[in-house]
Parts: C-alpha cells; structure tokens; sequence
C-alpha cells in the first residue's frame, strides 16, 4: 500500500529557506504571494492492511521523518 | 596519574575524526582509539567524542539517521552513567536527534554555509568542559556549518538558564552577545550546551581546529585539558 508522509516545519519555527523563496516570488513580479513553506514528501510502499499500515506510518514519521520539536506531518494512505 | 581514555565514534561521512585524534593525543598526550559506529561495547572508554562531519551525507536532517546505528545506543548508555559526551559540529547536531540534548537544528538564517573564525563567550565554567576558562571570558574558535542554528523552545530555554547549561554563545571581540554577532540564528545565541547533568556537551564550534599554535588559535584546547583535570580529580 502506498503512502505519502509529508513534513512542515511548525509555524511558530522560521523558515530561512521559504522566506529566502518568499524574496525570490517577490522578484518575479508576484507581490501577492505571503508565504511560502518548504517540506518533504516521502512515498512509503507498507504491506499490510490499512488500519496497519497507517500505524506504522505514523511511528515511522514520529521516530525518524519528522522531528516533532520542529516540525509537523501528516499521513495519507493513497 | 590516571590514564584517561577517549573514543572517536566514526560514522560513515564523519571527517574530523583524525584531527579530534591527533589533538586528543598528540598534543593532549592522551590515549585515544577510533570507535566504529557499528560497535556496541564501548565500557572501556573515560570520554566519548563525536566528531564533526556529514555523517550519512547529512540525508533527511543533520544527525538524524545517525541516531539509529548501533553505537547511539552505548552512548546514551555511557552518558547514563555520569560519564563524560562531547559532541562537536555533526556531533552536536546527532547528540540532539538523539535526545541527549534537547532542542533542534535549522538551516542558517544566512542559508550559505559558513566557515569562519568565530568569537564566543564562555557563558559558565560549571562544567568538566568549560573549568579552564574563566567565566564571560571571550575565546576564538573557528565554525564550519550549513545547519547550525541550534533551535530551543521557550521552556527548554528557560530551563537551560535556571540551571546555568548554557556553555558557550556567539559574540564579537568585545564580548558582545546579540542578534548582529550571532552569525547563525540560534537561540539565544547558543554555540554550546550542556544536559541537564552536566556530563555531555555539544557545541558547533571546532574545538579541534584551535589546540595549536600553528592553527591560530589555542582556545579549543582548554575543553580537552578541563576533561583531563575533571577527570583525574574524580
């Protein structure tokens, strides 16, 4: 089963790489734009049937793909 | 006197290992062994130094995949035990993915990579690290990092200067801590910390690349000798 984790810095965390995009949107002519976040996406293949597999997902994404004093994910079964 | 033993823990990607070394016994004239990160005994060391470096190519956050081989789990053992943790750049950066700091690396507010002479200020001189200097006193130790901007939330700060873990922060020449002289974003200016314990240290800068003349600095090489003396006074 596929399933795609994705990782946000928390809000309250700055963000040096999406305010440095931020400045680069700015140039291009795009004022309107306020923000911009950089994350991860991970593509995980788990066997296992759903309910199993979104568990393991989950700790696999608190234990190593996120780390929770910084960031936030989540976790969709596709 | 008593012979004081000091492991370098090698990950793949780790590259200051042999200049952590060579200080440690060269120029400390202490023993040392090199110790593989898929080691798991490691009781016959006094102090355990992780050293700088990119281990496992920094992939998914500095330090974090680093935190699962096996040695991780003697470290946090031997730091349990009142023994003595220094983690230098990539080392700090893996002691906190493995939770023996608390707090979080960043990218540097800069975004570049910086790799210059820095000042810091020795910000306590409680600790087996830190007890060669004097207290405020203001020291030159170069950095080398792209992720250094060393992230503490708001109770763990608090914590960090009720119980006097802070050991280092940026500054300038005079002494001067603030936003302008922190070169990387981080907390407080954090360049190092200290457990709760007092028995690991982490820190960003090179202590390493400031023990001999030659390298234009000897302010590193006070860490190593407070170790020593710390430890032979126990």
């Amino acid at each position: 089963m596929k399933v795609k984790i994705e990782v946000f810095l928390r809000g309250d965390v700055f963000d040096p790489q999406g305010k440095a995009i931020l400045n680069a949107v700015h140039h291009l002519g795009y004022e309107k734009t306020t923000s911009v976040q950089v994350g991860k996406v991970f593509l995980l293949d788990i066997e296992g049937d759903r309910s199993t597999v979104e568990k393991q997902a989950k700790e696999i994404a608190d234990k190593l793909l996120a780390n929770p004093v910084i960031e936030n994910f989540t976790v969709t079964v596709l | 006197m008593k012979t004081v033993k000091f492991g370098v823990v090698v990950f793949p990607g780790t590259n200051c290992d042999r200049d952590t070394s060579w200080v440690i016994q060269s120029v400390c004239k202490s023993e040392v062994r090199y110790v593989w990160h898929t080691e798991t005994d490691i009781s016959d060391l006094d102090v355990v130094i992780l050293a700088g470096g990119f281990s496992y190519g920094d992939y998914l956050r500095s330090g974090a995949i680093a935190h699962y081989s096996p040695v991780m789990k003697a470290v946090k053992e031997h730091a349990d035990r009142g023994k003595l943790v220094l983690g230098i750049c990539n080392g700090f950066q893996i002691l906190v993915e493995s939770h023996l700091l608390k707090g979080a690396f960043l990218h540097n507010k800069t975004q570049h990579f910086l790799c210059q002479k820095q000042y810091l200020k020795v910000a306590t001189t409680d600790s087996p690290f830190t007890m060669k200097y004097a207290r405020d006193e203001v020291i030159q130790i170069p950095i080398a990092h792209g992720e250094g901007n060393y992230y503490l939330p708001q109770a763990d700060l608090d914590e960090a200067l009720t119980y006097d873990l802070i050991a280092f922060q940026y500054c300038d020449k005079q002494g001067v801590v603030n936003e302008e002289t922190n070169p990387n974003g981080s907390t407080a200016s954090i360049a190092g910390i200290l457990n709760r314990q007092k028995n690991v240290l982490g820190m960003m800068p090179h202590p390493e690349r400031s023990s001999e003349v030659e390298m234009g600095s000897t302010d590193g090489k006070k860490i190593f000798e407070g170790i020593l003396q710390w430890i032979q006074s126990v």
